[in-house]
């Protein structure tokens, strides 16, 4: 299993689920410390649920692309170090500040992950993991534009959201398009599709070429 | 790392103690590329440690994000589509609430009617009976009528704020339409820069999906039905309606966002185009009814 430490399976109610140590944050189960992580509402989740390498470990510094309101970035922040959580949308801001005001080390940036400039002022180089989940089209650009936060040695973990790039087209098309895209600046690694958790989502491990 | 990119950084050249010019810098500012700043910070001697810098940046992300969401939120076309959506929960509520007033009313009072009209007469009524169950019947009327009131008081409210935010939109499609139009597109800016396809069936996004499924028909229209253009159109005109519609309204919105300029030959247009289409079914009577011209 490829858990990275700081998550770990544990019983809620009767059943094993994924879970992390944290303020909890939308009203999941807890136990203890530990809150349960859903795989139905986090496509991260899902992606470590399906048992995927993702890299990820414990005190890792993390570039969260497409953080909405929080819920999956505050498990990041659970287990990694420093975890830079970019939204473009004020909506969901608003809430991923609460999330943010309950951590130490969650930096949330109103900013558009197209633009990276807006915020390489703020956002450091070198960094372990950037964790992708932004629903718009033109997702591999945004995986390549942002390759620059990167370590030679780090990792892309994205979820690549069919409708968002097409809605009509045949999701495995998309996926096929998308990464021959991110082939230009990125080696794939692993990739997977997270049915039964998210219809028609492909999660995908790359590090940078 | 160079002093030109150290430089560039949010923390380089303000008073890092000064929380408003930080979250400003991390707001308004830019670099061409990422550096390892928490180390170029305790560097430049602006924290002890990477530990400080850390808990500075934390201040700073969270105040900064704080303010421009606040900024973002309190944008007048946001107002709007508050105004709109509350309008809809009162009055839906209102209705709601309504039918247990007619339902229960008969049944107490053995007097029947229906809607806000039948449960502000019930309202009206003296509550000095003594009787506990007449007057909780009388207050949830009169609670009725309130909402009532308020989705009243929020739809003038909305009739006088629209023309401000969006002068030409509110022109041709009505303050309440162009409120519901702004507020289903997530604001001005996003409604400016749907294409014309889209505006026309705002509101309509089950039946495009299902639609889009290879599940039904293409959708005509969506909460753009509610204008006159299209819904006093006949059917077989009503899609060339709410196309041409749609098409004026998208380009309504695009000189509210852009220019704010009020430009009255919109209206002309619209009412020209609506005029021609209307005319081809009194004309064509006796033709198939065909819809594309």
């Amino acid at each position: 299993m490829s858990l990275p430490d700081g998550v770990e399976r544990r019983q809620f109610a009767d059943e094993n689920r994924l879970a992390t140590r944290g303020p909890p944050v939308y009203g999941e189960p807890t136990d203890g410390e530990w809150r349960a992580w859903d795989a139905r509402r986090s496509k991260l989740g899902a992606t470590l649920e399906k048992g995927m390498d993702t890299g990820l470990d414990a005190g890792d510094s993390v570039l969260y692309l497409g953080a909405a309101s929080g819920t999956t970035v505050s498990h990041v922040a659970d287990f990694a170090g420093p975890t830079y959580a970019v939204e473009f949308a004020a909506r969901p801001a608003r809430d991923l500040v609460g999330v943010a005001a309950d951590r130490d080390r969650l930096f949330p940036l109103l900013k558009d992950a197209r633009k990276p400039e807006s915020y390489a002022h703020v956002v450091e180089s070198d960094l372990d993991a950037i964790v992708q989940d932004v629903a718009t089209r033109g997702q591999a650009r945004v995986a390549l534009e942002n390759k620059q936060f990167l370590a030679e040695d780090g990792r892309l973990i994205a979820t690549i959201k069919a409708r968002s790039e097409d809605v009509t087209a045949e999701p495995a098309e998309v996926f096929e398009d998308v990464l021959a895209e991110l082939e230009d600046g990125y080696e794939v690694l692993d990739t997977e599709r997270l049915e039964p958790f998210h219809d028609d989502h492909l999660a995908v491990v790359a590090r940078p070429k | 790392m160079s002093d030109e990119t150290a430089g560039e950084a949010w923390f380089a050249g303000i008073d890092t103690t000064d929380p408003e010019a930080a979250a400003e810098r991390i707001s308004e500012g830019a670099a061409d590329k990422p550096a390892d700043w928490p180390t170029a910070a305790v560097e430049a001697g602006a924290v002890d440690s990477t530990d400080a810098y850390y808990d500075l940046l934390r201040n700073a992300t969270i105040a900064a994000t704080r303010a421009a969401v606040a900024e973002a939120e309190a944008a007048d076309d946001q107002q709007l589509a508050h105004l709109v959506r509350a309008m809809d929960d009162c009055n839906r509520t209102a209705n709601e609430l309504a039918e247990r007033v007619s339902e229960w009313a008969g049944a107490r009072l053995g007097e029947s009617g229906s809607g806000v009209g039948f449960a502000r007469r019930i309202a009206s009524r003296d509550t000095a009976s003594g009787n506990a169950g007449d007057e909780r019947l009388i207050d949830l009327a009169q609670r009725v009528a309130d909402l009532d009131d308020e989705a009243a008081a929020l739809r003038a409210e909305i009739e006088q704020s629209a023309p401000q935010v969006a002068p030409n939109l509110s022109a041709l499609a009505g303050p309440v339409l162009a409120a519901r139009l702004i507020s289903l597109a997530g604001g001005l800016e996003d409604l400016a820069k749907s294409p014309s396809s889209t505006v026309q069936v705002l509101g309509a996004e089950d039946a495009l999906f299902a639609h889009l499924r290879g599940q039904g028909p293409s959708p005509k229209h969506g909460v753009i039905f509610t204008h006159d253009a299209v819904r006093g159109m006949p059917r077989e005109n009503r899609g060339s309606a709410a196309r041409a519609l749609a098409g004026k309204l998208t380009l309504a919105a695009r000189v509210d966002h852009y220019s704010g300029e009020r430009k009255p030959e919109l209206d002309e247009q619209l009412a020209e185009r609506i005029d021609r289409i209307r005319a081809r079914t009194d004309s064509a009577d006796s033709d198939s009814g065909g819809d594309d011209q």
